[in-house]
């Protein structure tokens, strides 16, 4: 069992969780993930590391309360156990020997963005960072990212805070004014993804993506996790989750994504109850 | 005087029509009574021809003799001199290539039913009697990697010779394929579950949730203290058959099929939250026990129709005769001397169906077996929802990757001496599935018995 040391809602439905396992922050690397189960008989849930604590010894998580599983993890407080935390899996990025890189997030994906932001920033790497949201309520990590990114541009769909649109469209812009990135990283939401390779491709600029499909172990033993890269069948927990985003199969990716969809539907419901279970008791 | 019927004692078993609807055990064990009849038919033979065909030298004649005196007891601490697992060796161990394959019996009717007799002690055991175990961990620490049967086996001898022993496990649950990929039919998880914690009372600590290779390297185990390293991370990354269409949703490996309802138990979803996807239609393609498994499995999941598809023929099939037997009677379809060619969209990017050509039996190949050839012009689909391709496992390069100075061969399987499970890296033990690639949960053990004396020697000799 692994203890709950942090806990901070983010915003309505993120949430971050600072979890004790010493081993595992001691050893884990930008880009790599942990699993998670939350309770005895619950799902193992992949959750990539958005931040070590050495010292504390704790694995940072920030999750969005979407599916069953992150419900009920989402309704546990600082104190509360998990039941099983293992890691770190899936292999490293590589983040040395840039000049200047251009690393987006969307969304959720901000989370999972930074620690390779704060990386290269720390590594001597100009960050430029592009976060997209659908609307500025759901803005997160924005200081955090202006922290370790000498320009910060906002995107929302609505027009709501910064630029309206999408990231490709501020990226398109910052391509066009002139700047030259040796690398971009796009982590966020499979078509986000696929937008901005088909636009760092038009411009030869290697774009590096974070897949996150469904998954059972988590070590290459199941092979749920299989995605196609440049044509071959690759396991997104032990080759990646890191890719040459120009390669990937992202149309197969998004259908592969939709397996289960029609389970989740029917373990929300139950979910819900628990957790509402829950917090009455909290209250009374 | 012996029992002379020609006969084994019959296994009770649970009514094919309705086993196949639930996931409760399919043989349902020996009474008293028929245990003692069927110990009778051994000839207890002075040169105990079955005890050299089992992997851990289970003194069989001793064992069964002291069943027929109704020593019960006895029986059992006798299997358990040599066998730390027998409720699960008495469930799973291919006996009719092993000790019942040499037994004097066999040669006029059936051998003597071996394995269902230590079945009977083991299961005997866990209701009647509280075992006794001396405590003594004051030997130098030894880790153990992985907890399926040959680190299981392992732990256990070791932990009796007096070392400090600490299991890695990479999931939640310790017994590896025991848990991951027997289904709960053939050998029940609460069994194996107590095995394991016999195992556990001996001293043997399990830390689950560690990733070796991972979270800890082999080198940071030497310097954590342990004195000498088993692995035993058996054979756990899932072949496919590289055919199009493998990646449409509703074709899955048969590591993943069988994970998803055994370790994560989705046969069980009012109180388990992993899903699986079934499908009404089902293709396994392979002819092991695992696509014996994985087909007996789906139809227990509801799956209307469910098919083998095996390139070659019945008779060069790897699965136990018996597993064919009970697929059979549960209602499973064999498509034998078929071969998939492809996956087929339904248009989705869902399964709709798979493309298989006939084929027909040519000269022996390498195996001794003879080479399946395709007919000509013989492509036809069969209408399919899911497809669960279960063609064989190879090691995980986890600890390969993590460990250089480790020798493995071609295979990625790492080269450990049979007998010693000596590896190229000094202190480093290996067996199981992780040396010699797919084979059976008994083998495994043997190996892990066997490594278990050659590190106490290894030791001995680092202290001298």
């Amino acid at each position: 069992m692994y203890t709950i040391i942090k806990k901070k809602r983010l915003i309505n439905n993120i949430v971050s969780m600072d979890i004790c396992a010493p081993r595992i922050a001691a050893k884990a690397r930008p880009g790599q993930f942990v699993i998670v189960i939350v309770k005895e008989g619950g799902e193992r849930i992949p959750f990539t590391v958005a931040e070590c604590d050495q010292n504390e010894g704790t694995v940072k998580i920030i999750f969005q309360e979407i599916g069953a599983s992150t419900k009920l993890l989402g309704c546990l407080n600082e104190g509360d156990l998990v039941y099983a935390l293992a890691g770190p899996l899936g292999k490293p990025s590589h983040l040395d020997g840039y000049k200047k890189v251009c690393v987006i997030g969307g969304g959720l994906g901000t989370a999972i963005a930074y620690p390779q932001a704060k990386y290269l920033h720390d590594n001597g790497t100009e960050v430029h960072a592009i976060i997209g949201y659908r609307n500025s309520d759901l803005i997160i990590l924005e200081d955090e990212i202006r922290l370790v990114s000498s320009e910060v541009f906002v995107a929302t769909e609505d027009g709501s805070r910064g630029t309206k649109g999408f990231v490709t469209d501020v990226l398109k812009d910052l391509i066009e004014a002139g700047n030259v990135y040796d690398m971009v990283i796009a982590i966020g939401p499979l078509a986000m993804m696929r937008a901005v390779c088909n636009m760092t491709k038009e411009h030869g600029i290697k774009t590096i993506v974070s897949m996150n499909p469904i998954m059972v172990d988590g070590t290459g033993m199941c092979g749920g996790c299989r995605i196609t890269v440049g044509g071959e069948t690759k396991f997104a927990c032990v080759d990646g989750p890191e890719f040459d985003g120009h390669l990937v199969d992202f149309d197969e990716a998004i259908k592969r994504q939709m397996i289960y969809k029609g389970y989740e539907a029917k373990h929300n419901d139950k979910v819900e109850h628990i957790c509402k279970l829950g917090k009455e008791e909290n209250d009374a | 005087m012996p029992n002379m019927s020609l006969e084994k004692v019959p296994m009770p078993q649970s009514e094919a029509s309705v086993r196949n609807t639930n996931f409760k055990e399919v043989a349902l064990g020996y009474t008293d009574e028929m245990a003692k009849e069927e110990a009778a038919r051994c000839l207890k033979c002075k040169n105990k021809p079955c005890v050299a065909g089992c992997p851990v030298c289970v003194d069989i004649p001793e064992f069964i003799s002291l069943i027929e005196q109704g020593e019960i007891e006895k029986a059992f601490y006798k299997v358990k001199e040599t066998n730390s697992l027998p409720a699960i060796c008495g469930r799973v161990c291919p006996q009719e290539t092993q000790c019942e394959q040499l037994c004097l019996r066999g040669i006029k009717g059936e051998p003597v039913a071996i394995g269902r007799l230590e079945r009977y002690v083991a299961d005997w055991a866990m209701k009647n009697i509280e075992e006794n175990h001396d405590i003594n961990n004051s030997k130098a620490k030894v880790a153990i990697i992985g907890s399926g049967p040959a680190s299981l086996a392992c732990s256990g001898e070791l932990a009796k010779m007096g070392y400090d022993v600490t299991i890695f496990e990479a999931f939640h649950v310790a017994g590896g394929v025991l848990v991951y990929g027997i289904p709960e039919f053939r050998l029940p998880k609460e069994i194996v579950q107590k095995e394991i914690n016999e195992i556990k009372k001996l001293g043997v600590k399990i830390e689950m949730n560690m990733v070796v290779g991972k979270v800890v390297s082999i080198d940071e185990l030497f310097n954590e203290g342990y004195k000498a390293v088993f692995v035993g991370t058996g054979a756990g990354l899932p072949s496919f058959m590289n055919i199009p269409g493998e990646n449409l949703n509703g074709t899955f490996s048969a590591n993943e099929f069988l994970t998803r309802i055994n370790l994560m138990k989705a046969y069980d979803p009012d109180h388990n939250d992993t899903p699986v996807f079934i499908g009404r239609r089902v293709a396994i393609v392979g002819g092991g026990n695992v696509a014996m498994d994985a087909a007996r499995c789906a139809k227990r999941m509801g799956a209307e129709e469910v098919y083998i598809i095996y390139r070659r023929s019945e008779t060069e099939m790897p699965a136990r005769i018996e597993e064919v037997e009970h697929a059979k009677e549960e209602g499973i379809i064999f498509h034998t001397l078929t071969n998939p060619i492809s996956i087929e969209d339904d248009g989705n990017g869902w399964v709709g169906g798979i493309k298989c050509v006939k084929m027909e039996l040519g000269e022996p190949d390498d195996s001794g077996r003879r080479r399946p050839v395709v007919i000509k012009g013989s492509e036809y689909v069969i209408p399919m929802d899911s497809v669960v391709i279960a063609i064989g496992q190879s090691p995980n390069p986890l600890i390969k990757n993590s460990t250089p100075d480790l020798e493995t061969n071609k295979w990625g399987c790492i080269v450990a001496d049979e007998n010693t499970g000596i590896t190229s890296k000094e202190g480093v033990f290996a067996g199981g599935d992780i040396v010699t690639g797919a084979a059976t949960v008994i083998l495994a053990m043997g190996a892990g018995r066997n490594a278990a004396k050659s590190i106490d020697e290894y030791i001995r000799g680092l202290t001298h």
